[in-house]
């Protein structure tokens, strides 16, 4: 069967858009072919810099004809119907209808419409143009004289010419034949730019590839990135250094050549004083090249001392060597290249080391007074606030994690210092890891310079969560005093906005309090992070002082005051009741999804802060732990179902009695012997749950309350609840009610999802 | 080139680089015009680029332009940084099929050959919130340096571009350092003679980066700067409104230029305040706002101009200001 060949050649593609597109492009086309039945039995698609091409093998020569009853209106229909009928099916007249027999519904027409299948090359030269025209860039735009006119076809970059043929293997190929804004699909391509740029006859894939590959142009990115990946390792190697490896900029390095030419380049050894991160950031951000460092293995004293020991540990250190990517094979073999890079790199590394030398020259504290000017958010007040709420905060917290609160406030201080500095203005990703080498340069503690970098953590999921108690306060405060403000001034996440990254703070503050098994109440230090957040912006504002400015004589200008400031005062409580209780919820939501993607079920998370005053997040997670567990035994299940169908019959007559069955039950009224076993069984389990829940051993609480069930089943078993006699029957639900007041001692089971 | 004398080669001289970059887009038919007589950030606010970049009409041309930016001052001391420097300008509308190749002819011309050189169109979308206007295009990188702004505008001072234009910014300085090998921007040669005879770009501009460092950041007449700002953006507005000439039904505007002179002159008071720090974060985003609705409203009056094109847009009845 035939072969699908497409390319679109265009001026340079971002990088970061040509897997994607490639991948686009593959569907779209195949989709299509689909949905015109034509199956096909294969495709691959790839993208170079300047081109995106896709081959689709064994597709049909044709469609095949479709045959198709059409159900018509009835016998003597309405003759609007009669007529609307042989419009849609294009019969020329009733002659041409078949008359189905029913006996029931009466006689109807049917049309019998034979559709011939097209033939491919058609539907292609019909449906390529518009999946062009409708190519899902994340950016694209207009070009040249066309781009005047409405309608004008828009790509990532101008697009210049089209490649589309068909045919069989064996056979010389058709052209799929369509124009898209005066270019016409044809079988004419380019090689690279500079080395091959004489225009190229292809007739389908494997002569394209094969002669891409003569004019110096890697179709496979995959390929490019083993070259790439291989020639930097080998080059590494042969001079006794091992590469540091970088996906991310191997996929990016990939779409920036057709033809990948490796070189090793150095620099001069003194610019190894700079910390290694920053220059690997600077030689990555701004020359997308690899850095290589001294094998792990030990080296002769004075290299060793020669090149800096990198931060992180059991790796060797940054060498002074680089590894670039040209895109050409260059008449001297690379020198004026590989020359030309180094100039460059030895420039940036220059301002990367002016940077760093003269941040050094600055104390981190001398830098604070800056952020008065610098509005952390309008509603929020100034970075400077926030950084004094940061430390209070912190030090507030620090007792709680067993953290000394002189560093912590200390480390809090520093720890956003390192903003205001000009390597992290260069590279705002060196932000906290910068602090910490100044803090360290400067002679502050080991666990107040670590808490720079430290408090940002955990920024992911799958990011470290620190574990210093300095650094895990410091970064409690920073994510809670975020959250708190954003709560407080309502801007909270909504559906996929998050301008603020809220969602990932609060699971970073749930994965700190877990990870650390942290107990914290968290209500009252969010109630007064909220009320002292009011209270800076009550007295920021201009408000009063504008009021007490009044030239009102006569007026008692202090009680105005303790007036407005009673009144805000009130305000701020209200406010902060609210927001650390919707905050609780934001945890417990965030909390469900972290536990569901653990496997857990979030129904449990949901049981468990039904419950009063859950504002222990590391108790919410080992009691839903306990829950869970329980839960797949067997007495859990049955206990489960029982407290369950005590829950229904309660809600059922509490909606018939319209009361509630609150309230010891009477021992005297009890008549079967299953009662007063129940009873009796309550009574035993709510103090062994409760002392097990005092002593927070929640696997014991539900065991304790598990010995209810043989009482609950025989209950059910021989009691009658509904008894004739009123008195009997409304001792009897209450009793059911203190089965459900029992299993609170741990969950609600009544959220509890069978 | 062959035939140049040596001090007035490219690759040896700086003015050398200006005048093979001038007579190679002479050559292919730009109007080599001169810098304008503001001070500007960049080449594009130049309204042979801002405001040309708009309406139907075709229009090349290719100028050097002095920028200023203020805050990028550092007292002369940096190797790569100035607080003023020249960008050269190309501007082709509609952009023309082979403007990379156009590009990459005009380095041969300044001496960077293309199979000795790595050349890469490297990604980079251009965005000026202060002018409202947005393209797509690349940085051009030699070997690992960028050399070049390359950009199809889309839209330029609010104003869709139909067509689009192409734009070319060459850095001077850095172009220079590369290709006359040196590792500052003050070590440049100027006028490409040798001994007693040779100029340096530090004989020329290091005493005024000196100065306008400290103007800059320490002494700028902050009072006086927001007062400025003020009254320019009021005359900006007093002009445009003004310009507006009700003839029929046609709209016409008749001083787009002139109040295009008091926004870029609002811009520069910003820049200048931002250097001296006296507007925060939140005030800087007002103020990037206040100029780019005085560059949209002179970009909207453009368009009803002779060379904006009004002749051909038709407006239909009862549209007024």
């Amino acid at each position: 069967m035939p072969d699908l060949l497409l390319e679109l050649f265009s001026e340079e593609i971002p990088a970061r858009m040509q897997a994607k597109a490639a991948e686009d492009l593959r569907r779209m086309v195949t989709d299509r072919l689909v949905a015109e039945g034509l199956v096909y039995e294969g495709a691959r698609a790839f993208a170079t810099p300047r081109r995106l091409a896709l081959t689709v093998h064994g597709i049909p020569a044709r469609q095949s004809d479709l045959k198709e009853e059409r159900k018509g209106p009835r016998v003597g229909g309405p003759e609007a119907a009669i007529a609307g009928f042989l419009k849609a099916t294009g019969l020329a007249s009733l002659d041409q209808a078949k008359i189905q027999r029913d006996p029931k519904k009466g006689d109807f027409y049917i049309a019998l419409i034979e559709k011939p299948g097209r033939a491919t090359l058609d539907v292609l030269a019909d449906m390529l143009p518009v999946i062009i025209r409708t190519f899902p860039w994340p950016k694209s735009m207009r070009w040249g004289e066309r781009s005047g006119r409405p309608g004008a076809l828009q790509w990532v970059r101008p697009l210049h010419a089209i490649v589309a043929t068909f045919g069989m293997e064996t056979e010389e190929p058709e052209v799929v034949k369509f124009a898209i804004d005066g270019i016409e699909a044809g079988q004419t391509t380019y090689g690279h730019r500079f080395m091959a740029p004489a225009p190229i006859g292809v007739r389908r894939f494997a002569d394209y590839e094969a002669k891409l590959q003569a004019a110096k142009v890697v179709l496979d990115a995959q390929a490019r990135k083993n070259i790439i990946l291989a020639d930097a390792k080998q080059l590494a190697f042969a001079q006794g250094f091992e590469l540091i490896e970088d996906q991310a900029l191997l996929d990016e390095v990939a779409g920036l050549v057709e033809w990948p030419v490796v070189f090793m380049g150095s620099f001069e050894k003194e610019f190894l004083s700079i910390p290694s991160e920053v220059i690997r950031a600077t030689i990555r951000t701004n020359l997308k090249c690899f850095v290589v460092r001294q094998p792990a293995s030990p080296l002769p004293a004075g290299e060793r001392s020669a090149a800096r020991v990198s931060a992180t540990a059991g790796e060797g250190a940054l060498a002074n060597k680089f590894v670039l990517t040209a895109n050409i094979e260059a008449s001297d073999g690379g020198k004026t290249i590989v020359a030309g890079n180094e100039r460059v790199i030895r420039a940036r590394l220059s301002d990367a080391k002016f940077f760093y030398e003269s941040d050094l020259k600055t104390k981190l504290e001398d830098r604070l007074p800056k952020f008065d000017g610098i509005v952390f958010h309008e509603k929020l007040g100034t970075q400077g606030e926030r950084i004094e709420r940061i430390e209070r905060l912190a030090a507030e917290i620090a007792p709680l994690v067993g953290a000394d609160v002189e560093k912590t406030r200390r480390a809090a201080r520093l720890a956003k210092a390192d903003l205001l500095t000009e390597v992290v203005g260069e590279f705002p990703e060196l932000q906290g890891l910068m602090g910490k080498y100044y803090a360290l340069a400067q002679g502050e503690d080991a666990s107040v310079a670590a808490a720079s970098e430290e408090h940002y953590k955990p920024q992911g999921p799958n990011d470290r969560v620190p574990t210093d108690p300095v650094s895990v306060a410091v970064a409690l405060a920073d994510k809670i005093d975020t959250l708190v403000g954003f709560w407080a001034i309502d801007e909270k996440p909504t559906g996929s906005k998050d301008p603020y990254a809220l969602r990932r703070a609060a699971l970073g503050v749930i994965r700190l309090i877990v990870e650390n098994r942290l107990r914290i109440h968290w209500s009252r230090l969010l109630r007064d992070e909220a009320i002292r957040i009011q209270q800076q912006q009550w007295e920021d504002s201009s408000l009063l002082d504008e009021l007490l400015d009044l030239p009102a004589t006569g007026v008692d200008v202090e009680s105005i005051r303790n007036a407005l400031s009673n009144a805000a005062a009130e305000s701020g409580l209200r406010i902060g009741l609210r927001v650390s209780s919707d905050l609780l919820s934001f945890f417990a939501d965030r909390l469900k999804v972290q536990l569901r993607e653990q496997g857990a079920r979030h129904d449990l998370v949901d049981a468990v802060f039904a419950l009063e005053g859950q504002d222990d997040l590391l108790m919410v997670v080992r009691r839903v732990e306990a829950l869970g567990e329980f839960l797949d035994t067997d007495d859990g299940k049955n206990l489960l179902a029982g407290t369950k169908r005590a829950n229904n019959i309660l809600a059922i007559e509490e909606k018939r009695d319209k009361r509630t069955f609150d309230g010891a039950p009477i021992p005297a009224l009890y008549s079967l012997a299953e009662e007063k076993a129940l009873a009796d069984a309550i009574d035993l389990a709510r103090v062994e749950a409760s002392v097990a829940v005092m002593n927070e051993d929640f696997a014991v609480a539900m065991s304790a309350i598990a010995k209810l069930r043989p009482a609950v089943d025989a209950f059910f078993d021989k009691v009658k609840v509904n008894d004739d006699e009123p008195k009997v029957r409304e001792n009897r639900l209450k009793l059911l009610n203190e089965i459900r007041s029992v299993t609170r001692a741990v969950a609600d089971f009544s959220k509890i999802q069978d | 080139m062959d035939s140049l004398p040596p001090h007035m080669r490219p690759e040896r001289s700086f003015q050398g680089l200006i005048l093979a970059l001038q007579r190679y887009w002479a050559d292919y038919g730009c109007v080599i015009l001169q810098p304008y007589d503001m001070e500007v950030g960049a080449g594009t606010f130049h309204p042979a680029t801002t405001l040309r970049a708009l309406g139907p009409r075709p229009w090349k041309a290719a100028y050097v332009q002095p920028s200023r930016r203020p805050k990028d001052g550092r007292y002369g001391e940096n190797p790569n940084r100035l607080q003023h420097y020249y960008q050269f300008q190309v501007i082709i509308k509609p952009s023309p099929p082979d403007l990379q190749e156009l590009y990459l002819k005009s380095l041969t011309a300044i001496g960077i050959d293309s199979h000795l050189h790595d050349i890469r169109f490297v990604e980079d979308d251009w965005e000026s919130p202060t002018l409202g206007a947005w393209g797509l295009g690349w940085e051009c990188w030699c070997d690992g340096m960028e050399v070049s702004q390359f950009t199809y505008f889309q839209q330029v001072a609010g104003v869709e571009c139909a067509p689009v234009a192409g734009e070319l910014t060459y850095g001077l300085e850095r172009l220079a350092v590369y290709l006359q090998g040196v590792d500052r921007i003050m070590d440049l040669n100027f006028n490409g003679r040798d001994g007693a005879d040779r100029v340096s770009y530090r004989d020329v501009f290091l005493q005024a980066e000196q100065e306008y460092s400290r103007h800059n950041f320490e002494y700028a007449d902050t009072a006086m700067l927001f007062e400025q700002f003020r009254m320019a953006e009021e005359a900006c507005r007093k002009y445009l409104e003004a310009g507006w000439n009700n003839g029929g039904n046609r709209k016409e505007h008749l001083m787009a230029l002139p109040a295009y002179d008091q926004c870029i002159k609002a811009s520069h008071v910003f820049n200048l305040l931002d250097a001296r720090g006296v507007i925060s974060v939140t005030e800087r985003q007002s103020y990037i706002m206040r100029v780019r609705e005085l560059a949209k409203a002179c970009g909207e009056a453009w368009v009803h101009t002779e060379a904006g094109g009004a002749a051909t847009l038709s407006f239909p009845q009862g549209e007024g200001k």
